[in-house]
């Protein structure tokens, strides 16, 4: 018997906004913008949205602050702060209060203004008194020790991770709308300026603005609207550790969990998978990943990135945005991968667009390595 | 119900472990159920969730996990290496080892603890080990 919640609610909407530089906007002003753009997708009005779904790193109550710009007084509201995963666990969330009465028309939102706000890492985080004294370079030196430990243990190289980059920037020349489209070759990352050994400056994603909404409701509803709809088949959750010096082992993640659960949700297996959408922060993350949701075994990743394998023409279309790394990152980058792979089950994704997907995996990162949160979607064809 | 007692009175981990580096004592709490031992300090063991711990003074002696050197221009200050040792005793912890060139910090270096005071607290950095 499948899961309750499989395909019990769908995404009809989906918005982006200020991705890029969004001069003299606010985090909100960009939430908004990517809210009005979502609805308008959906063919829905604001005061539609009961239930509203939304983490940051600018507001202290970031579903608080965000209801009250918008004017909608939600029966529903959800906070929960896993850092850039967040968007990606709001579908769970949001899929259960819909499943289960609390709201009829959830918004996940997000909006941040990282690039033209100065460029630093926004946070409320708390400091770290077991790190302080170290002076670690905040978040890349918890991912360079990562690197550095998967390189040793599995022999992965600094090309393999170039070759991560690559694609990803392959992808970004394939989307009109990505930030990074230049042309770009294994030995210009290999090149770039070192920050935190093993990873240079080309291995680190952008920091730009930028904003997205996803609208979600009940499947019994979402056939009523303009657009096809993409049905929520599986999510699952896992964190084992806060801060680096906490995870278990360097070279794997809580991905494993988290593929694990979304996987059982779903009924279906990483072979079901025709598009793949991960959070790629640094370049370590896409070959951890790929190997924690068992695209490829544990030490692998490092091989199976490699030559194109995963870029336009691969093997296996991963980061189809251009990701993190070559599209867009204004800091907590999560609802853009859950918007990409929403857009691609649609299709009309133009140049970049994969052959008729029926399913896209989402793997939601927070904190460092911390959070994973795994989501499966599907088109009608997979309900 | 109480909400104090002798387990939850005086000062808390965070605070022992400190004052225990400040009289040149690097010392952790071990898990008197399990015997497992934890960084960071805490009043439950995170392995077995026992509170039943007991502070142990530790052998100082540990093994580079991982490392990276954080580029820095030399005007300010230069390179430095920060690393996770794996302490003889079972925890880890970030730190850096000194008295060598970041970059030559190897995965694998048997190093040992040495208390650092040039801070407002004492905090743990690592030597390579005598004899290696
Ligand atoms: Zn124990």
């Amino acid at each position: 018997m499948s899961h309750e919640l499989r395909g019990s609610s769908a995404v009809v909407g989906v918005g982006l906004a200020g991705c890029g530089e969004a001069h003299g906007r606010a985090p909100l002003d960009i939430l908004a913008e990517a809210t009005h753009n979502a609805l308008e997708d959906a063919g829905l009005k604001l005061s539609d949205v009961d239930g509203i779904f939304t983490g940051s790193s600018y507001h202290f109550m970031p579903a608080l602050s965000t209801a009250e710009y918008l004017g909608i007084k939600p029966r529903f509201s959800d906070s929960s702060m896993v850092g850039g995963s967040s968007f990606v666990a709001h579908t769970l969330n949001a899929a259960m209060a819909i499943k289960t009465g609390q709201c009829d028309v959830a918004l996940i939102c997000y909006g941040s203004n990282q690039r033209t706000a100065g460029g630093k890492l926004a946070t409320m985080s708390e400091q770290q008194i077991y790190e302080a004294p170290y002076k670690p370079r905040y978040p890349i030196s918890s991912y360079a020790l990562a690197a550095a430990r998967h390189m040793h243990q599995y022999g992965t190289t600094r090309e393999q991770m170039a070759d991560v980059a690559v694609a990803a920037r392959q992808w970004a020349q394939l989307n009109p709308a990505a930030f990074a489209r230049d042309d770009l070759t294994r030995q210009d990352v290999l090149n770039s300026r070192m920050i935190s050994d093993p990873l240079s400056l080309l291995d680190c994603c952008l920091v730009t603005d930028g904003g997205g909404a996803v609208i979600m409701v009940s499947s019994e509803r979402a056939k009523d609207f303009p657009n096809k709809p993409v049905y929520v088949l599986g999510t699952g959750t896992a964190h084992w550790h806060r801060q680096i010096t906490q995870m278990p082992d360097l070279t794997t993640t809580a991905a494993v969990d988290a593929g694990k659960r979304a996987f059982a949700m779903a009924g279906l297996t990483k072979d079901d998978v025709d598009v793949v959408e991960l959070y790629d922060a640094f370049t370590i993350n896409t070959i951890l990943f790929l190997e924690d949701l068992g695209f490829c075994a544990k030490g692998e990743g490092g091989a199976f990135v490699e030559n194109g394998n995963i870029a336009p023409g691969g093997s296996l279309p991963v980061n189809t945005n251009g990701g993190g790394l070559s599209c867009v990152h204004p800091g907590m980058y999560g609802i853009f991968i859950l918007i990409e792979a929403i857009q691609q089950l649609r299709g009309g994704c133009g140049e970049r667009q994969v052959d008729n997907p029926e399913v896209a995996l989402v793997n939601g990162n927070g904190g460092v390595l911390s959070s994973q949160v795994t989501t499966i979607l599907g088109t009608e064809a997979v309900l | 119900m109480s909400t104090t007692n002798d387990r939850f009175s005086g000062p808390g981990p965070d605070q022992i472990y400190s004052d225990f580096l400040t009289k040149g004592v690097f010392s952790l709490p071990q898990c008197k159920d399990c015997h497992e031992f934890h960084f960071f300090p805490r009043v439950v063991c995170p392995h077995c969730g026992s509170f039943n711990l007991e502070w142990k003074e530790l052998s100082g002696k540990g093994e580079v996990y991982s490392t990276t050197t954080v580029r820095r221009k030399p005007e300010r200050g230069g390179n430095y290496n920060v690393c996770h040792v794996t302490l003889e005793e079972g925890p880890r912890l970030m730190s850096r080892v000194e008295g060598v060139d970041p970059l030559d910090v190897k995965i694998g270096d048997p190093v040992s603890a040495v208390i650092n005071n040039d801070e407002d607290s004492p905090f743990i950095v690592f030597v390579p080990a005598q004899g290696a």
